[in-house]
Order: structure tokens, then sequence, then C-alpha cells
């Protein structure tokens, strides 16, 4: 695919996963909005374009490991599973009611493609540290992707994993913040500032990459280069817009994990649809 | 009596392990020296891997190597190994049931000197009430070793209880060691104590003595507390005037507890009685004995326990 397609590709990807996480939040229901859409763009790109992965061998050993430490934007990931063919379209319908292979947060016994339980925050960036040494270890040329939220780094467990990561010198673990600025009940910087992040991350060892988290080219871009980078892990900040794609949730801690009027919702759904007929 | 070392006995066992399974990893919370996880590290220093002092990280790190296949054991104190990275246990290892192996070190009231901060009285009350956890608390060194060769191949995750000190060898090293298995370690007609880790031993020194004033009390092994085998247990107690519960862990939660649920689940109607930390935290103490019988945790307890029974 040529590079200006595949943008608009993967554009158009992460507008259809925006569509699915509407659907699935619906009326009246709360649900993670404003953290599954701001890293809408990361996810498309990754699941559709960059990863490793083949939803025919979901446990291929080789395969590249996805893994949402912010657990709560689960919806990103199951809309992405499902537009990727791990499981009917159909199950995101029933996300969170009893029996659904869906639960509130990644639960990789009952989700096809989820690759391990999280959501318990601080937890994931460890788990993709194990399974970067195991590959490693078994001189597998795996990577493992974790995103994470920008809230989630006031858990000292992040930074446990960040030193020990450098310390292991582990060049398969790319981690990528989803920095949209905005925690459960308000600003990050009023609640726990991890700011200035790019130094810290860079203090711990790290390589750092800091982008716009919603242009497809920068995410590429930064995936490419991450790739090239021996010796160290990886992280990539990339700055993005909580809610975005949706006007009336942009910037706003009411929609973490709120829930949409009949107005809100139509107004989302005809935001979306023209979208996607313009990009068509 | 053969007394002999957990901890080095868990360590060497570890090395054997590691040598017939190469997915076997080690990680550690640098206690290696006393956990004796560093015979690993000596042997297989590509398969183990020092973590620092920090155990959650050390935990969920472990889930991840389980998830591409790895069969790793993770190190600290049983109150840090526990009660630090409970969490992590909880969320990333236990709902998935992943095969990590938590061996939770100078457990109890092991360490005497170091006092309540780093003396495990709840451990097996907060691993036994996580679901899909496998919980054990070996007797002696040649359990220990039956043990860690046992939970290789084990399916889910499990808590291994190691006590810091030397201990009386009760297990013959031809037994076979089942996961959830109850073990008779003296015959008896008038009270059962289901025991296990140090207090087997305790048990074993009370009923000696009592043997001497006409009274048999048999002494039971209950080295798996979860799953713990509710059938055999019933059937053991049901021939006896009483049993007592002994544990050196709190009264809450663990041992006591599961084998009071277990009798009333399988309705055996057998009077009880405990010895067992009372709900309260540890303390220092010069040697181990001295703080065991501080505790209640003594062969003079459960003979006071035995001879209320038959009252």
């Amino acid at each position: 695919m040529e590079s200006n397609e595949l943008i608009k590709y993967l554009e158009r990807k992460a507008l259809k996963l925006r569509y699915h996480i509407l659907e699935m939040i619906g009326v009246g229901k709360t649900g993670h909005l404003g953290g599954s859409s701001s890293c809408a763009e990361i996810v498309a790109t990754l699941y559709f374009h960059w990863m490793n992965i083949d939803p025919n061998n979901p446990k291929a050993p080789d395969r590249d490991r996805f893994l949402l430490s912010k657990g709560h934007a689960a919806l990103v990931q199951y809309a992405a599973l499902a537009e990727r063919g791990y499981f009917p379209v159909e199950e995101l319908k029933k996300v969170k009611t009893l029996g659904s292979m869906l639960q509130g947060h990644p639960d990789m016994k009952s989700t096809p493609g989820v690759e391990a339980n999280t959501g318990s925050l601080g937890q994931g960036l460890s788990i993709a540290l194990g399974m970067a040494l195991g590959l490693r270890l078994e001189g597998m040329k795996s990577r493992v992707y974790v995103i994470l939220g920008d809230g989630e780094l006031a858990e000292g467990q992040i930074w446990e994993a960040a030193m020990a990561a450098s310390h292991y010198k582990v060049d398969n673990l790319v981690a990528i913040v989803d920095k949209n600025r905005i925690q459960a009940t308000g600003p990050v910087e009023e609640r726990l500032s991890s700011d200035p992040l790019a130094p810290k991350w860079s203090a711990f060892g790290w390589h750092v990459i800091e982008i716009d988290g919603h242009s497809i080219e920068e995410i590429l871009k930064a995936l490419e280069e991450a790739d090239s980078v021996k010796g160290k892990p990886t992280v990539i900040i990339a700055h993005t817009v909580k809610g975005k794609g949706f006007s009336f949730a942009e910037n706003s801690a009411a929609f973490h994990n709120g829930a949409l009027t009949q107005e809100q919702y139509l107004t989302a759904k005809r935001e979306l649809e023209t979208l996607m007929q313009r990009g068509e | 009596m053969k007394v002999e070392n957990l901890r080095e006995a868990y360590g060497q066992a570890l090395v054997e392990i590691g040598k017939r399974n190469k997915d076997v990893v080690v990680l550690e919370a640098d206690l290696g020296k006393s956990t004796r996880s560093c015979l690993f590290q000596e042997v297989y220093p590509e398969r183990y891997f020092e973590m620092g002092i920090a155990e959650q990280n050390m935990a969920s790190t472990a889930a991840g190597l389980a998830l591409v296949g790895k069969i790793p054991f993770i190190h600290s104190f049983a109150v840090f190994a526990a009660g630090r990275a409970y969490d992590q246990i909880r969320q990333a290892i236990s709902i998935p049931g992943l095969n990590v192996r938590i061996c939770g070190s100078s457990c109890g009231l092991s360490d005497f000197g170091d006092g309540s901060t780093h003396q495990a009285i709840d451990d097996v009350a907060l691993m036994r009430a996580i679901p899909n956890m496998t919980v054990l608390v070996p007797v002696d060194a040649v359990e220990v070793k039956k043990m860690v060769e046992a939970v290789v191949e084990y399916k889910g995750p499990v808590y291994i209880r190691i006590n810091r000190n030397d201990l009386p060898v009760y297990t013959p090293e031809d037994l076979e060691c089942r996961i959830g298995g109850i073990y008779t370690v003296r015959e008896g007609q008038d009270v059962v104590v289901f025991a296990n880790g140090v207090m087997v031993s305790k048990a074993m020194e009370a009923a000696k003595v009592l043997q001497k004033e006409g009274i048999s009390v048999e002494v039971v092994n209950v080295s798996t507390v979860k799953p713990l085998d509710a059938d055999a247990l019933a059937e053991k107690a049901k021939g006896f005037k009483g049993a007592v519960v002994a544990e050196e862990h709190s009264i809450i939660g663990g041992l006591c507890s599961a084998v009071s649920l277990a009798l009333k689940e399988k309705k055996v109607e057998v009077p009880l009685e405990f010895v067992a930390v009372e709900d309260r935290f540890g303390t220092s103490a010069s040697n181990y004995e001295d703080l065991l019988k501080h505790y209640g945790l003594s062969s003079e307890n459960i003979y006071r326990k035995v001879k209320c029974l038959l009252k």
C-alpha cells in the first residue's frame, strides 16, 4: 500500500473503531468513551498494519503482543479485535453483560486475542516486560506493545518496571503513553502531575519519542524508529485528546466513564457517519 | 531426630527442577541469599532475574513470563511475597490462572528477630482467599523438595510457604507427594491433630508426652491448605473423640478456618480446638522457640487442648 493510501486506510479504521465504541456505549449506559477514543489511531495502526498477528492463528508463538495496561479503555481493543476478525462483530453488542465474552476490563480467558488480564492500573508494563524477557530467552523476534494511560503513571509499579526494563536492556518492548491529560476526576496535572514526562523516561534509561497521537503518519514513524533502537526500551509519548472524535466529549472528564443522552448519541453518530462517508 | 533446613532444601530443589525443565525461570527481590534462590542463580544465571526490591513488578513480570510459556518461581519473605504484591498476584496471575509459583520464605514467626513487619501471620489467609490459588505449607525439608518437584507440571498459581529454620524430618523419602494430599505422621486412637509446617513437630512432641499418660494421639500433616481434600479429612476425623487444628498463622483464615469449613461441609461433628496466633501481630524475640511459646504455638498448648477435648 502507498503511504498516503495506508494513512487514509488507517484513519478510516480509527473512525470505525470510534463508531463501534459509540455503539457499545449506546444511550443511558456508562462506558469509557474518553480514554477509548483517545487511543483509537494508535490501536488502529497496531492492529490493522503494524503488528505481526493472525486472527486465524491467534496463539502463534512468534506473534507480536499487545497489552492495554489502561484496561478501562477495553472498548477500543474489543472494536479492533472484532474488526480484525478475532470474533464476530455482533459480540460487541453484548459487552459487559452476564455471560459475555467481553468483560469490563480485558480478560484473556474470555476474549480471543486478549493477551493478559489488565486494568488494575500500573501492572501492564511489568507484564509486557515479562513477555519481552521470555520472548528474548526463546530467541523470538516478537515485539511487545503496551499502552499506558497518563493518569496511570501515578502508580509506582510503572517506574519499577521502567527501571527493570532498562536494567535488562529490553529492546523488544515499546510502551505508548496515551497522554490525554485527563483522568477519572479531572486534569492529571491537578491531581498528580507526571510532567515533565520525556526527561523522566529518559532518566529511567528509555529511548523517548514524542508524537501527535492522532497522526497516523507520526505513529508509523515512531513505531519504525522504536524498531531500530537497540539495547534499550522505547516509550512513545503520544499527545492525544480525551474523547477525540466526539465533539461534546473532547477534553472532558465527564466522559471518562459517562453515559450518553439520546441527543448526544445521535450527534456523535451523525458526526462519525459524515466523516466516514467523506473518507470513502 | 534428624533436622534439616527448609530454605536450603528449597534452593537445591530449584536447581534440580531447573536441570530437568528449561522453562523454569527464577525471579528474586534481593533476598536470594536468604530464600536460597541464589543456588539457582549460580547454575542458571541466564534464567535468573534479580528484580531488586520491587515485589510488585516481580509478580507482574512473572505473569508476563508465564504468558509466553515459562514457569516462573518468584521469591521474597512471605510477608512481602503475599502482602506487598497481593493485587498483582490477584489480578494478573490468579484471575487467568497463570503458572506462577510464589515462594513465601521465612514464613510465620520463623524470622523471629525481625519483628511484626517481617513475620507473616496472615499470608495463608490472603492467598487462600484468592480463587484458583493453591496454598502449600510443607512440614520439612523432604516435603519441600517433593512439593517443588510436584508444582513444576501443576496447572495454575501456587503459593508455597517456607520456614526459615531447621526442622525435624518426618516425611519418608519414598512418600509419593500429591498436591492436595493429607499424610498421617503418627497413628493414634483418641484425638487427632491436624497440623502443618512447624506445628507438626509440636504435635509430635505433645503426642509423645500424652502417650505416657495413656492418651493416644494421631498427627496428620495437612500441608495442602488449598485445595483441601475435605473427603479425606472428614474420613480421618470421624473415629476420634476430638480434633485439634494447629498452625503457625493467625486463627483467622488459615488452616483452622479451612478444616472447620471442611468438617462442617461434610457433616462431621467432632469437637474442635485450635492452636494458632490469636488476632495480633508478631514481635521480636531472641530465638524462635521463645517466640512460638509466647504465641501459644507450643507442644504444651497442644497437650492442654487435647486434654480439654477428653474432659
